[in-house]
């Protein structure tokens, strides 16, 4: 018998079983299964363990408590990250800014080198991937072991449980809520973990709306503003707690806007069947906690360590030279911010902000002080040497800095938090949604819609401040 | 041997497999020729990502959610002086279904020739790991399961009893806890022997109790022999040509069917664009 | 009687799952098949979807898949 008559035996013999082939097929393997699974297999009743799980789980996604659990486990993460990473990023910033800092200044004049070249490799080059990890460091090595242990521990799928309907409602897939959780780390790592959806019109409503979730790096900014227009307000003991609600408050909002924006994604350009949803709910698993913290640790120290260099170092020298360059009278950062100005305050914000906001493009975490020290040259005070990164000791006298020399009202302070929330996402992101997607039209979307948004929600703010007469 | 993923290394809380720390040595990523190649098979969430970095020394994601595996799906080790290469297939239910993922790891079992076909079975979830292996075996008899999470098991207060499993499936039973590290060196000894071909392989040859299924598949199964001579998983090209898979219905034509991809490697997969 | 409308804690048998529909091989993938036993765990705190126990693993259904689920108690 040759190939093609066996094909075509085959087709008749398909004929001839009917429709329901593969459900035979798989039934009968499945029988199959079982079989050997009852002679292999001794089960001694329901187990202490399976209890637990069972009443966990009631606990975790009752009507009644698995909401206000899920964001209490939240602010509980963002505390815990915020807090923690208090100590130690003071010492790094003492040790990196401080120490090593001094004596490259030290050594450089001993080496009569002249002052723009130590300028732009220290204050510049130096001081900005210095900054980065003290700033990112500590916080990133908190998040991201407690993350990867709630994930060993199995309560991700439950979080994705508990969402699941309004991502549906939405159109987006059901683990996008996983995705979104990984995006509050990183959000190149959000846009990573995309690929547990397979439908690839799911995964770029995922990859698009990622830059949603708010990054470590853009805690210290949020927490910094919060703090200082926001918990100003309260005691000091509450300070840093009410800090982490503020946030918590902003993470929140960022996931409206996530829901909102698959909505309108996928009933417009991601128009498309809902693929089909299963998600499993694995047992709860005690998580090997040293283990995961050690490599986590690892992994994270790392991955920000070359960050720095690679994205920070730029930045940094960037920041110097238009501090230090100068045109007609004036640096080009003081010509740039004049030109942006108009623009900001429209937006509510100013044109520091805005020129901070496009220098920090590699990362997130230089805004805070890139806007501190654009503003203080701006102003001439001389209370900054030029195109250094300097950070006032105390928030108050952030404040004085901000409020005093910037001229920044409490619609600045709010709507900078906005625009932290809804600007582009940070390079190493965008680059990391090109490898993912291979799509310069979806890279662009993914870049160009948030900072959209940013926009429009700024301006509408300022602008109902500004028309209720309350600015 | 050197290894290029040294820095990647972690022995942390690796203990048993470190006794054969002089057996076995991760090569992480590249090696450039290789003496066998395995295929690392399995239901999603089996802790196959777990094994798959014992084995290499590589950190893919490991999480306690069905997900993706996240980084390369390729790696190597070096056991009892021999080379192996170990490619991670797409985590998949079954092999039957149409999805992009069943497709790649059916058609590298298929068509890569791997000389071992691990799958990595969830002791907790027996029945439906077994829904798979059985599928695996129908395509290949050259293979080990790994049976993982007994310690899970354990905790759930199940037993299992492995030889019998072994009585059924005619293959190496491996139990084991990849993330304790425990089994690793008895999954590695199975590996090699059935590399070596060292074990009597006697791989369950499924007979469905659904009859007029059963003779189908036997007269064409019979038909292949034939044809092609001797082809160890003729029944289960039978039920693909019964099914109307496209893919094997053209390699049937073509008599690909027999020949051996010297190309033992996976496609790669890119995100396609959304119309 | 389809799986949607099985009430929380209690089991029942698969008779049949929905013939037109393209999610039948992925719940026959998840080992839900005609003589499956399934019982209902418990209901997300927003309805949807339900966690279902299908041997010995527990997965999550939307109520339109589960309405594709002919069961009988």
């Amino acid at each position: 018998m040759n190939a093609e008559n066996i094909i075509k035996q085959a087709a008749d013999l398909r004929r001839s079983i009917g429709e329901n082939l593969h459900d035979r097929v798989t039934a009968a393997i499945y029988r199959d299964a079982e079989q050997i699974a009852d002679r292999a297999v001794a089960r001694q009743g329901e187990s202490a363990a399976q209890s637990f799980d069972q009443k966990l789980d009631r606990i975790l996604t009752s009507r009644i408590w698995g909401f206000p659990l899920m964001l209490l486990m939240l602010t509980t993460v963002l505390w815990l990250t915020i807090a923690g990473a208090n100590v130690p990023s003071a010492m790094l910033a003492d040790f990196l800014q401080g120490t090593i800092y001094n004596g490259l200044h030290s050594l450089a004049s001993s080496l009569s080198s002249p002052w723009w070249l130590s300028g732009f490799l220290i204050d510049g080059v130096y001081l900005a991937t210095a900054w980065v990890i003290s700033v990112m460091l500590p916080p990133m090595a908190i998040f991201f072991p407690l993350f990867t242990l709630l994930e060993d521990l199995g309560y991700l799928p439950r979080v994705a449980f508990n969402l699941d309907r309004l991502f549906k409602r939405a159109g987006a897939h059901g683990k996008q809520s996983l995705t979104m959780m990984m995006g509050y780390g990183c959000n190149a790592a959000g846009v990573v973990s995309t690929r547990i959806i397979d439908s690839p019109r799911e995964r770029l409503i995922a990859i698009v709306t990622n830059n949603f979730s708010i990054c470590n790096g853009r805690f210290p900014t949020m927490i910094l503003i919060g703090t200082i227009f926001i918990g100003a307000t309260a005691p000091p003991i509450l300070a840093s707690f009410i800090a982490a609600t503020s946030v918590a408050a902003v993470a929140v909002l960022g996931i409206v806007f996530t829901l909102l924006v698959s909505a309108f994604l996928s009933k417009t350009w991601l128009k498309g069947e809902a693929s089909s949803f299963s998600l499993e709910l694995p047992p709860y698993r005690p998580p090997q906690i040293w283990q995961t913290l050690y490599r986590s640790l690892i992994d994270r120290t790392l991955i920000v360590l070359k960050r720095a260099v690679w994205m920070a170092a730029p930045a940094g020298a960037i920041i110097w030279l238009i501090s230090n360059v100068f045109i007609g009278e004036i640096s080009i950062a003081a010509h740039i911010i004049g030109f942006l100005n108009p623009f900001g305050l429209l937006l509510g914000l100013n044109g520091v902000i805005l020129l901070a906001y496009i220098v920090a493009i590699p990362a997130n975490e230089i805004v805070v002080p890139t806007i501190i020290m654009l503003t203080l040259n701006a102003a001439k005070s001389g209370l900054a040497q030029n195109g250094v990164m300097f950070e006032p000791e105390t928030d108050a006298q952030v404040r004085e800095v901000l409020t005093g020399v910037g001229g920044w009202t409490i619609l600045t302070g709010i709507n900078l938090m906005l625009f932290s929330l809804l600007h582009n996402p940070c390079s190493t992101t965008i680059l990391t949604i090109w490898q993912e997607t291979k799509s310069l039209k979806w890279t662009a979307i993914s870049t160009i819609l948030p900072v959209a948004l940013g926009i429009a929600v700024c301006f509408l703010t300022a602008s109902i401040a500004r028309l209720s007469g309350l600015i | 041997m050197s290894t290029q993923a040294g820095t990647l290394n972690q022995c942390g809380g690796c203990a048993s497999s470190c006794q054969h720390g002089a057996q076995l040595t991760r090569l992480g990523i590249k090696v450039r020729n290789w003496d066998y190649t395995i295929a690392l098979a399995g239901n999603p969430n089996t802790g196959k990502s777990t094994i798959f970095n014992q084995l290499t020394g590589l950190r893919q994601h490991v999480g306690n959610w069905a997900g993706k595996t996240v980084s390369r799906a390729e790696g190597a080790f070096n056991f009892n002086d021999k080379k192996f290469k170990l490619v991670d297939l797409p985590g998949t239910y079954s092999l039957l279904s149409t999805s992009v993922d069943e497709e790649i790891a059916r058609d590298f079992i298929l068509f890569g020739k791997p000389d071992v076909t691990v799958i990595v079975a969830d002791a907790t979830r027996l029945e439906r790991s077994l829904h798979l292996v059985l599928q695996v075996l129908e395509i290949t008899s050259r293979a080990v399961v790994a049976l993982n999470l007994m310690d899970e098991a354990g905790r759930n207060g199940l037993t299992i009893d492995a030889r019998e499993l072994v009585r059924e499936l005619g293959v190496p039973v491996v139990p084991m806890a990849a993330r304790r590290a425990d089994g690793i060196s008895e999954l590695l000894a199975a590996i090699e022997k059935v590399s070596l071909n060292e074990f009597p392989l006697r791989a369950r040859q499924a007979r469905y109790a659904d009859e007029e299924l059963e003779l189908s598949i036997g007269m064409l199964a019979n038909n292949l022999q034939a044809t092609f001579g001797d082809l160890p998983n003729a029944r289960w090209v039978a039920l693909r040509l019964l099914e109307g898979d496209e893919s094997i219905i053209n390699a049937v034509r073509d008599k690909t069917l027999g020949t051996l991809k010297t190309e033992n490697s996976l496609p790669s997969m890119a995100l396609s664009e959304a119309r | 009687m389809t799986l949607d409308m099985l009430e929380t804690g209690c089991t029942a048998t698969v008779k049949s799952i929905n013939n037109q529909s393209t999610e039948r091989r992925r719940l026959f993938d998840l080992g839900i098949l005609p003589g499956t036993k399934i019982e209902n765990v418990m209901p997300s705190p927003l309805g949807d979807p339900i966690a279902y126990r299908v041997r010995s693993s527990v997965v999550a259904l939307r109520r339109e898949q589960a309405r594709l689920i002919e069961i009988e108690k």
